[in-house]
């Protein structure tokens, strides 16, 4: 599986509009400049550690959240996160820009998207950890993150009833998820949070897997649940909540790789199973995003199209072919 | 058992649920013990709280008053009713489980840890399941294994709550002598939940009765079969508990006599009044049973007939056409 992954990756870098030969590539690499450096080292470079690095982290989401909800449907989204970036770009894109002032300031700013995805999702964050508090039980918070997502998804609609044409096309192309806008500082960033969290989902392998077991026998197996769930939620956060500031709501990766690398991978271990669902991430984002380089052209897709269109059958075929699907 | 030693116990423990002030009480100020080396059967009827209980004592549950004195932390394993989803995970790695409250984060099991999972693996006689996954299981097979999960944990103490549910009749022996031995030859103090009065009572060493008052009673079981509290607590409906037998009716108003010996006595005996008839002394009806080497035969004599049948249900037939 690391084999697939370091093909991918070499190839990502390499392709694109402009194919780059490898041994220029790699003298690039060593500093000396060739006409590839440019491209290679602020773009292609960029663009391919940030599909690992979200690839990653949205697969450990989703792992967590199937393994806390012992849901197959589970994903990073359900939490609300996704939803609560969605609706803070969206009030910035658009009450942001027909305001004047303040609002102006926010738009012109190349961080500004990121940072409000990042206020959004992080204010839904606090929400769900709230209510994780107060709550019992994980179905309940399973629920109450769904029935959040559907409030500021249809706040959402309301905004984008309301908005301007051209803001309209703005937040479009935000929710179509994007890797390939990533700077250095950016990615240092988004680095430090996917570590922390990936370090957080690792740490909670104990009882991530008592958890397979249900609540009664895990607390029974001395596991704390309060605080368990406690830092699974926040690993979740941190994880969803990055990657969804950089790069946009990537649909579908978190829900299907956990499957995906169950199938190939026949352990319920989660020391061995996030390891192994960070590479098959990593893999299948970098996979997409060759694709949504159409061969031949200087035309790009939009990652969310390719996730879904290349995921979903995948996933359906593994399924039926393996005639179950399990948390 | 030369003396017994009590090793845990409930001091005036109240069970129930308290929710935005309004308590739902199931059991009040309960004096409970259990010895180590002994297997204590839970009785009631479906509902009455025997898990709700099992969840106090198990410490899953805040009690609504009193006190729970267990020994140490560590001391209870646990078997519930809870379905286990994650069916793809193998039996071996279920069983290791058992090992994590000794465990930290890292989970790496120990040469000791595997001699401990091993050892559950014997007492349990699953040797041939433990590279199996959990969906390839039969339900018994499934029980048995989270037994061996909860023996790993090496406690002093095991809660099963209703073990042998859903389980057919050998499985659910199985289960029981299972248990029954681990009591002895382990020490352990087992509390088995269970509404299944008939292996209760042939295999406890003694018994908890919930009754209808919020109370469990405790005792031996022939001596709560014989004060009558199974009665009260069961209100059992054409079932005598004393004889251990479903009471039949003798709808027929035809007597037979019945002479003959052992099992084939007994099990003639169950035949007939199954079918509507009454064993009687003065009868013109006379049955013998003869049993020589592996075979039996039935002889029926009266005014009309004079036959031998090497099955009960000839005999039954043709009684049938002798009483229209």
């Amino acid at each position: 599986m690391s084999f697939i992954f370091l093909f991918l990756f070499v190839a990502d870098v390499l392709t694109g509009s402009v194919s780059i030969p490898i041994r220029e590539a790699l003298s690039s690499l060593k500093g000396e400049p060739t006409i590839f450096s440019d491209i290679l080292l602020q773009f292609r470079l960029p663009k391919a550690i940030t599909c690992v690095l979200a690839g990653g982290a949205l697969a450990t989401g989703g792992l967590l959240m199937q393994t806390l909800f012992r849901n197959p449907l589970a994903g990073p989204d359900v939490l609300g996160l996704s939803s609560g970036a969605s609706l803070m770009v969206a009030i910035v894109v658009f009450i942001g820009q027909s305001g004047k002032g303040p609002g102006l300031m926010l738009v012109n700013n190349p961080w500004s998207i990121a940072f409000s995805a990042s206020i959004g999702s992080g204010l839904i964050f606090i929400l769900i950890i709230a209510i994780a508090q107060y709550v019992r039980d994980n179905t309940s918070l399973l629920i109450i993150g769904l029935m959040v997502s559907a409030v500021t998804s249809s706040l959402v609609s309301v905004l984008q009833f309301i908005g301007r044409a051209e803001d309209l096309q703005t937040f479009m192309i935000w929710t179509l998820g994007n890797v390939g806008s990533t700077s250095w500082n950016e990615l240092l960033v988004l680095f430090i949070v996917v570590f922390s969290g990936i370090t957080i989902a690792y740490l909670s392998s104990k009882s991530l897997n008592s958890w397979l077991l249900g609540e009664n026998y895990a607390q029974g197996l001395g596991i704390r649940l309060a605080q368990s769930r406690f830092w699974i939620v926040i690993g979740t956060g941190l994880l969803t909540g990055a990657v969804t500031a950089f790069c946009g709501p990537i649909a579908f990766v978190g829900l299907a790789v956990p499957h995906l690398v169950r199938l190939v991978v026949p352990s319920t271990n989660h020391k061995i199973l996030i390891p192994s669902v960070i590479c098959g991430g990593a893999s299948l984002l970098l996979l997409c995003d060759l694709l949504t380089q159409l061969p031949g052209s200087t035309q790009i897709l939009p990652l969310n199209a390719v996730t879904s269109l290349v995921g979903a059958p995948v996933v359906i075929w593994m399924i039926i072919k393996s005639k179950r699907i399990r948390v | 058992m030369s003396e017994i030693k009590t090793i845990a116990q409930t001091i005036d423990l109240s069970v129930g649920y308290s929710k935005a002030g309004k308590v739902l009480c199931l059991f009040e100020k309960l004096n409970l013990t259990l010895a180590a080396g002994e297997l204590v059967c839970f009785m009631g009827p479906n509902g009455i709280g025997k898990s709700s209980l099992i969840r106090t004592l198990a410490g899953l549950q805040k009690p609504l008053d009193g006190n729970i004195h267990i020994p140490k932390e560590k001391a209870v394993a646990l078997v519930l009713t809870d379905k286990i989803t994650a069916n793809h995970m193998s039996v071996y790695d279920l069983i290791s489980y058992g090992r994590y409250p000794y465990l930290n984060w890292n989970i790496s099991l120990s040469e000791k840890d595997h001699a401990l999972i091993n050892e559950a693996i014997a007492l349990v006689h699953i040797e041939p399941l433990i590279n199996k996954r959990l969906y390839e299981l039969s339900d018994g097979q499934l029980q048995m294994a989270m037994i061996a999960k909860a023996l790993t944990q090496d406690t002093t103490i095991l809660f099963l709550d209703e073990p042998t549910s859903h389980l057919d009749l050998n499985n659910r022996v199985e289960i029981m002598n299972t248990l029954r031995e681990l009591s002895r030859t382990a020490g352990k103090a087992i509390l088995v939940a269970t509404h299944e009065l008939d292996l209760a009572l042939q295999t406890a060493d003694r018994i908890w009765l919930a009754t209808h008052d919020k109370k469990i009673k405790e005792g031996i079981p022939e001596d709560l079969v014989l004060d009558g509290s199974f009665d009260q607590v069961f209100q059992f409906k054409g079932f005598d508990l004393k004889t251990g037998k479903v009471h039949h009716k003798a709808y027929r108003n035809i007597s037979v006599n019945l002479s003959g010996e052992g099992h084939e006595y007994l099990w003639t005996k169950n035949a007939l009044e199954r079918a509507g008839y009454e064993i009687g002394k003065n009868s013109q009806i006379r049955i013998h049973i003869k049993t020589s080497g592996s075979s039996t035969s039935w002889s029926v004599t009266s005014e009309s007939i004079n036959q031998e049948y090497n099955s009960l249900a000839g005999l039954l037939y043709s009684l049938q056409s002798i009483s229209k």
